[in-house]
């Protein structure tokens, strides 16, 4: 569809990242991240879990903009439970990165010397314990050099090349699937782990997201286009699940 | 029968400087805030305060009270940094002790049964081990041999938690949809204040909910005061939920020092009753 919006792009994106997960429980950081799971889960993943964001799990799916439908209550997930249920696994969160590196190793804890920082941001959170115990992908808008770096000034969810050095026991569950940003859509599909372009948004060049990448990225000879929405993915997009186009004002064109 | 009923002045005289506390709640979510306000009133210095930190954190940390800042975030939900909080770590007045979430759980977990540590894969590969130098490792002593983090026990000289109603005797109902860590504080701590909306007869617990959010007994309980109100301004549902036109006004103190210094003279260097009643005539 041509008359697609790129956050609608990167929904759609965002979506496919969830795509094979079955019965787990999906959590988003960002407003385009839930766009695209409610999307998933209204097609090809029904089984994922959701939260309403503080202790329950809906049954529905709530609208990210909009009127919201009476929730549906299927399960009660105090933090207590959200913690044991990310040790045990069945989780894919999609976390949002201030610097990402060449091995998917994140940083949104402050910039800076972690001891005097320039400037604090979100603090750990739970991104070590994620990264560690289950499938992790990140959502960056505002893709630029200052996030795509050479190296991150704390390193708060871990990539590869530092789970590689715990060795193959400790590292197990982790996985960091997709990175998807407002240019393009990348994973870690190398012999090395290091970041390769999968897919470029409509309307990208493979020069702009070089330019805008602090690191030297793997790219395919041969880089598709990432998919644009089909008219029913728009349909649900623009009617049920974020209507008032609140993506729309997250993503940088 | 025990009458455990005391005021938030008797709770903090008994704190001394360079103890750790422990300070319920979650972001800004029902903490015990009449307490914190009272520790602010006081000459404490030199805390190490253990929390899932909120304007707890932020406004103990503007006082200069804290030496050290155990935590896994530091939020007030609505607005996900906390300016105290962000300008105090940039100035660097106070030693970071930044743990993944869960990590903070095991180790309040850890000192509650008594356990030198809990293992976790929690932290492995990440910055919280650099950050904290005290982590060490322990090895599976089965055949797996797994290398696993040893979060060590984090034991309190005294924990603060905030409820929707206690009984005298330090029994306690939550009645919100979260439990959140509290009794995990309790347990941890030498000294265990309660702060509660309302007391109420132990009859009357289950008029007010299921047996199910009977989550604090009176063992871990040393005192019980009644503070309506003593959440404010984070939330305590289904009591009353966050004043966030407040919680705004207070975040916009942090880049407007004669802002803060009118917040701190109407709500700050005030009574908690005159914090109340100042609350209550906006």
């Amino acid at each position: 569809m041509s008359d697609a919006t790129r956050a609608e792009v990167c929904a759609v994106a965002v979506a496919e990242a969830f795509r094979g997960d079955g019965e787990i429980l999906v959590s988003c950081f960002g407003t385009t991240p839930a766009v695209g799971a409610r999307l998933a889960r209204m097609t090809f993943e029904p089984d994922i879990l959701m939260t309403d964001g503080v202790c329950s799990l809906l049954g529905n799916v709530d609208p990210v903009s909009g009127d919201k439908p009476e929730a549906v209550v299927e399960g009660w997930t105090p933090f207590r439970f959200i913690f044991d249920h990310l040790w045990n696994g069945r989780r894919h969160v999609m976390m949002f990165a201030s610097q990402i590196d060449r091995y998917g190793n994140q940083n949104f804890a402050c910039i800076g010397d972690h001891a005097a920082p320039k400037a604090q941001l979100l603090g750990m959170r739970g991104a070590p314990g994620n990264t560690i115990s289950h499938k992790t992908s990140y959502w960056v808008s505002n893709h630029g050099p200052n996030v795509f770096v050479d190296k991150v000034d704390v390193v708060s969810g871990v990539g590869y090349d530092r789970a590689r050095e715990l060795g193959p026991q400790t590292s197990r569950f982790h996985n960091i699937h997709r990175v998807i940003s407002n240019l393009g859509v990348f994973d870690f599909e190398t012999e090395d782990n290091r970041m390769r372009l999968r897919s470029i948004h409509p309307g990208v060049t493979v020069d702009e997201i070089v330019e805008k990448t602090g690191f030297e990225l793997v790219i395919p000879d041969d880089v598709p286009e990432s998919a644009s929405p089909t008219s029913e993915q728009l349909d649900l997009i623009r009617n049920a699940i974020d209507p008032k186009g609140f993506a729309n004002k997250e993503v940088r064109v | 029968m025990p009458n455990k009923r005391t005021t938030e002045a008797e709770a903090v005289a008994e704190l001394r400087d360079g103890m750790t506390i422990g300070i319920g709640g979650w972001g800004s979510r029902r903490k015990p805030m009449s307490i914190v306000r009272e520790i602010l009133r006081s000459p404490l210095k030199d805390l190490t305060v253990v929390t899932y930190g909120g304007p707890d954190a932020g406004l103990l940390c503007k006082y200069g009270k804290v030496k050290r800042l155990v935590y896994g975030f530091v939020s007030l939900d609505s607005i996900p940094l906390e300016p105290h909080f962000r300008a105090a770590r940039q100035a660097g007045g106070f030693e970071a002790r930044e743990l993944d979430e869960g990590m903070l759980q095991w180790g309040l977990y850890a000192a509650s049964l008594n356990l030198p540590f809990l293992p976790t894969r929690a932290g492995l590969g990440s910055d919280v081990m650099k950050i904290n130098p005290n982590l060490k490792l322990v090895e599976s002593p089965y055949e797996d041999g797994e290398k696993l983090v040893a979060m060590p026990a984090i034991e309190l000289d005294a924990a603060f938690i905030h409820m929707n109603r206690a009984d005298a005797r330090g029994n306690g109902q939550y009645l919100g949809p979260d439990f959140y860590f509290d009794e995990l504080y309790c347990m941890a701590a030498k000294r265990r204040f309660m702060t509660c909306e309302k007391i109420i007869e132990t009859s009357d617990f289950l008029k007010e909910g299921s047996l199910h959010t009977l989550r604090i007994n009176r063992t871990m309980i040393d005192g019980v005061i009644e503070a309506p109100g003593g959440a404010h301004f984070t939330e305590c549902p289904p009591d009353y939920g966050r004043d966030e036109k407040f919680q705004s006004a207070y975040a916009a103190t942090a880049k407007d020092p004669e802002a803060w210094d009118q917040f701190k003279a109407d709500y700050l260097d005030v009574s908690e009753a005159d914090y109340q009643k100042k609350v209550n005539e906006r």
